[in-house]
């Protein structure tokens, strides 16, 4: 490790530290103000509201009926997980274990939707499933959220599924195992790490995705990220507390999910393709 | 001989039973990605009436539209400039701590959370008795409250939020992924710290940098929900997003809808490939320091 004993070394420390930090107090300070705000009874012009209660919470679940937008918002995540973790982790197989024709073009068909903005795809995406029907429709909704969640299941498993040895696969089917004991004794123990990380991302990254819902979405088909959108773009028709108070709401629906996905990924992870990095 | 079995022939150029379970995954992306994709391609060519290029020419002629572009432009380009040239140095620091957790699990948390949360923890914080502002008038930085949302910079503000850890946790990915013996070498040689960063760093990231650049560009460049909730929507922060979006679902016009979705895919394109040539005119090679 090189440290450097300067002055201007010093100073140049300082600084980025410093900027860092502003950051980070600036980021808690929003969280924050969310979280206060939804139990404040009363909160105009001081520094923290007059007195606290809960009843904020109540009034938000009737008012939102968060019941229902909560309960549609699971079938909706964890249908795209299951679907995309299928579908996702057989095209990482093949993609990862054969050198085909045209497996650049493939590859990079999974790699176009997390390049190009969502609105681009997703508007006209939207007017073929309105004209199909589907729109407003739970699986409007579903389909919709499978564009980018499926080449993400697919780009976080390939280099997964590389670092597991052929060998493996080969020396069960010497010793007489069909295709099916194969996958579900050997493939799937290794794969479980790596599949259970990729869905959890997938989880996280489709509860908070707000642009390709919002395109499709109607009034029994809302997420709860759409509803919040809703309310904070129709704020002064409610209490401000109120739609902080289902902001929190969805906060911890997704921080639920987050630690728990923690528990496998590295945060770099998050935004960055999974790398195979050492054990710590 | 006779020749190999058809089967055998193709197995030998990689394409058997396993390759057939990329099958179901392509379908889906086919179906609905690639044909949404030209369906709305050609449908931008067929307008409500006019022309065949009646909608490139109603976009283009519009100030009200046009415009757009230029105030995505304005707002996403200065932000992932500032995004990374803070991103760089702090992850510099960070890659030599041995506790790095704690801090990316939080910076992780703006993006995870999304921009509708932010915009809305914003329009609190920002807001004319927020915590922003009360601080900045009991350091004595500020005479009065300065508006900071509705306008251009509570949008500015909100893509720093969720921007700025999304291109740092990028850039340290790939910090990290230089061999640390690199730098030692060049220390031991008599490299200042400027000169390291300069002459050995700085080209082994710009690869990584300009991919880093491309991804944040474009997270900033389809600024959505709150270009909406804390900026202008009829104004300065009225971006692309916004004219595609109301041209579709609000004027039910899906052609020009979709003719402004293709004309916003194009501008990012265009920004993309000038980021990705400039990159192709540095050191392009490993960043690993072992052998072979």
């Amino acid at each position: 490790m090189i440290r450097d004993q300067g002055l201007t070394s010093k100073i140049w420390r300082f600084a980025v530290w410093a900027v860092a930090g502003l950051f980070v107090i600036n980021l808690i300070g929003i969280i924050a103000a969310v979280v206060v705000n939804s139990f404040a009874t009363r909160w105009l012009g001081t520094w923290l509201p007059v007195g606290l209660t809960t009843k904020w919470y109540f009034s938000a679940w009737k008012e939102f009926q968060l019941s229902s937008v909560v309960l549609v918002t699971f079938q909706v995540v964890f249908t795209v997980v299951i679907i995309s973790g299928l579908l996702g982790v057989t095209t990482a197989y093949a993609l990862a274990r054969r050198d085909f024709p045209g497996k650049r073009i493939v590859v990079l068909l999974f790699l176009l939707p997390l390049l190009i903005p969502p609105l681009t795809y997703g508007i006209p995406l939207a007017t073929v499933l309105y004209q199909l029907g589907l729109g407003g429709s739970f699986w409007g909704v579903v389909l919709i959220n499978l564009v980018p969640s499926l080449p993400f299941v697919v780009l976080v498993m390939i280099p997964f599924i590389e670092q597991i040895d052929p060998r493996i696969e080969a020396a069960a089917r010497v010793f007489g195992a069909g295709t099916g004991s194969l996958f579900l004794r050997i493939l799937l123990p290794l794969l479980l790490p790596g599949m259970l990380a990729a869905l959890l991302l997938v989880l996280v990254r489709t509860i908070a995705m707000f642009e390709l819902t919002f395109l499709i979405a109607g009034p029994t088909s809302q997420t709860l990220v759409v509803s919040l959108y809703y309310a904070v773009f129709a704020s002064g028709v409610r209490a401000g507390q109120s739609i902080d108070a289902m902001a929190v709401i969805y906060m911890v629906t997704t921080l639920f999910w987050l630690i728990l996905a923690l528990q496998f990924v590295n945060p770099t992870q998050i935004v960055a393709r999974a790398k195979q990095q050492p054990a710590e | 001989m006779s020749t190999p079995s058809l089967r055998t022939r193709l197995a030998m150029r990689g394409l058997d039973g396993t390759t057939l379970l990329v099958l179901p995954g392509l379908a889906v992306m086919l179906g609905l990605f690639v044909y949404p994709f030209f369906y709305g391609l050609i449908d931008s060519f067929a307008p409500k009436e006019g022309a065949w290029y009646a909608n490139y020419v109603a976009f283009f002629s519009d100030p009200f539209q046009y415009r757009t572009i230029g105030a995505t432009l304005w707002l996403a380009l200065p932000v992932t400039i500032v995004n990374l040239a803070f991103a760089v140095p702090i992850a510099f620091r960070v890659r030599l701590m041995t506790r790095q957790r704690l801090l990316t699990t939080i910076l992780v948390l703006p993006i995870t959370l999304g921009t509708v949360f932010v915009a809305d923890g914003l329009l609190t914080f920002l807001g004319p008795q927020g915590w922003f502002n009360r601080v900045l008038i009991l350091v004595g930085l500020l005479e009065a409250p300065v508006k900071l949302t509705n306008n251009y910079w509570g949008v500015f503000a909100s893509l720093v939020i969720t921007g700025f850890p999304f291109a740092f946790l990028l850039t340290l990915s790939y910090v990290t992924g230089i061999d640390p013996a690199i730098e030692q070498a060049a220390a031991t040689l008599g490299a200042g710290p400027r000169q390291r960063f300069m002459k050995v760093f700085l080209p082994l990231l710009v690869p990584g940098l300009a991919v880093t650049f491309c991804l944040a560009f474009v997270q900033a460049f389809a600024v959505f929900p709150s270009a909406v909730l804390l900026g202008a929507p009829a104004g300065p922060t009225r971006v692309i997003s916004i004219a595609a979006y109301q041209a579709a679902f609000e004027q039910y016009d899906h052609s020009l809808g979709s003719a402004i979705a293709m004309i916003m895919g194009g501008v990012e394109l265009i920004v993309v490939m000038l980021i990705l040539s400039v990159r192709s005119l540095f050191y392009r090679g490993p960043t690993g320091g072992t052998k072979g």
